[in-house]
């Protein structure tokens, strides 16, 4: 092996990204409880807590830029360090989902005549980072099979917020003065959904990697939309 | 025969075909098919004794001057073999110029030195609009147009390599070959070299061989790897555009050698 210096610079990036991804993780898990929960202690820690992601993200895309300038990466090399600029973008903005999920949970605490979809939240928050932990193990490994098959898995998310989508709705009908918080709750819903297409293109990613090959793997709401596409 | 068409869709400027070169019993590059892309920069890399230079002076028939050197198959110019026993060397080395790796100006003036070769051909031009116009494409007019009478040898190695571009020039090739033009150079020398190389291919053909993989990935625009077989022959591997090369090569061997991973 005449690339050792390389090789062990790479695996710790691996190992930071692992971590960034840990702390989305758990960002977005927390967020979900302290909506659930009402916990504004939890939902203010997980809102400061965001720029830790933000300095890691810099951190590791400085490592990288770094490795691009003094090692000359070539082909596999070059394809898995350019998906780690990638993949660490996702992550920042997953964490900045958790981060404005938190900023909600602390606004709608204390209004007991709001009804959050708590337990739906957290359902969701669940399989994301469900996804999100496969997807990464997935990138780390290489494991091009994996990552093509958990993008599927987004179908359950979207059911559960198709479902909330119109409880939300129906919210905002009943009642009209409550337009505003029923909107954040709509944002809510929203970021948790991205939350599993940006998995998705972490995947994408790990594709890349494996084959050099770049494209849109669709998900399963980009098929329905499809499929609505050719209706129309 | 391996295809190439994809990335030929017209005529190549030079074609091998089924190329193997012998030095007496020794097989030092075998069955190599390369079709070079016209007024393109072409870089052929690979480890030390996988027949790279081998194959580069077989362009313009410079192996002819190894006494145990032996040639097969053909190398295709203008649909002509230039290996034909009716090939005249001299003139397949007007159309087809080499530079070297060490540059090596004649110990005569800057201007002797571009004009020695169009002489040698018996150019009836305007010799002064010859030599400036030579050394304003290989980018050294600049450089030189107060002291042509100074000798060559008194110029920077940089300069001196582009004083050996403007004399290949001087002769109207049609491909230029290169030979580790910059081992010998320092990097902003080097830097120039590429720089003047990309702007000579708008006109020329030309192929570098180089064992600077960072200067095949920053300067050509076709890439081809030889490596050394079993046999210690040398073959080509893979053959195609640069950025595929380097992004994603098809074959391992490829792969190992540029991500440095080689042996």
């Amino acid at each position: 092996m005449a690339r050792e210096s390389l090789d062990r610079a790479f695996h710790h990036i691996q190992d930071e990204v692992l971590l960034l991804g840990s702390l989305v993780e758990q960002a977005t898990l927390d967020a979900a409880t302290a909506l659930r929960t009402r916990d504004k202690e939890l939902a203010r820690r997980v809102s400061k807590s965001d720029h830790i992601i933000n300095e890691k993200r810099f951190a590791i895309e400085n490592a990288v830029l770094i490795l691009m300038a003094t090692q000359q990466p070539m082909a596999h090399d070059l394809r898995r360090l350019a998906a780690v600029l990638e993949v660490i973008t996702e992550l920042e903005r997953m964490g900045d989902y958790a981060k404005g999920n938190a900023k909600v949970a602390l606004r709608l605490a204390d209004d007991e005549s709001i009804d959050i979809p708590g337990r739906e939240f957290s359902q969701m928050a669940d399989l994301g980072v469900g996804m999100l932990h496969r997807a990464l193990s997935a990138f780390i490994a290489e494991d091009e099979q994996a990552a093509r098959s958990i993008p599927a898995e987004d179908n359950l998310v979207d059911e559960i917020y198709n479902r909330v989508y119109h409880e939300i709705v129906h919210a905002m009908i009943a009642a009209p003065s409550k337009i505003d918080h029923a909107n954040l709750l709509m944002w809510i819903a929203h970021n948790l959904e991205r939350f599993a297409d940006r998995v998705t293109n972490i995947c994408e990613r790990t594709i890349f990697i494996a084959t050099g090959e770049l494209f849109e793997l669709d998900s399963a709401d980009d098929e329905e939309d499809e499929e609505d596409d050719d209706q129309d | 025969m391996t295809d190439h068409s994809s990335t030929t869709p017209h005529a190549p400027a030079i074609e091998t075909h089924d190329m193997s070169i012998f030095y007496g019993a020794f097989r030092a590059v075998k069955d190599v098919n390369l079709a070079i892309e016209p007024r393109k920069i072409t870089a052929i890399i690979g480890p030390s004794g996988c027949g790279k230079s081998t194959v580069l002076r077989s362009f313009n028939r410079m192996n002819d001057f190894i006494p145990s050197f032996h040639f097969e198959g053909e190398i295709l110019f203008h649909g002509a073999n230039i290996y034909a026993p009716t090939v005249d060397p001299v003139q397949v080395r007007q159309k087809i110029g080499m530079v070297f790796q060490k540059p090596n100006p004649f110990p005569k003036s800057i201007y002797e030195n571009v004009a020695w070769g169009a002489r040698i051909n018996g150019y009836k031009g305007n010799m002064d609009d010859l030599v400036e116009s030579c050394l304003q494409q290989a980018a050294l007019w600049d450089e030189v147009k107060d002291s042509l009478k100074k000798s060559g040898l008194s110029l920077s190695g940089g300069q001196q390599q582009r004083l050996c571009i403007a004399r290949a020039l001087a002769v109207t090739p049609e491909i230029i070959l290169m030979d580790e033009p910059c081992s010998a150079l320092d990097p902003i020398a080097t830097l120039k070299i590429e720089e003047l190389m990309h702007e000579l291919s708008s006109q020329y053909t030309i192929i570098i061989v180089t064992h600077n993989m960072q200067q095949a990935a920053r300067a050509s625009d076709f890439t081809a790897f030889f490596t050394m077989d079993t046999d210690r022959a040398g073959l080509m591997v893979e053959y195609g555009p640069t950025n595929q090369i380097f992004i994603t090569p098809k074959d391992k061997r490829t792969e190992d050698y540029i991500t440095g991973r080689f042996g």
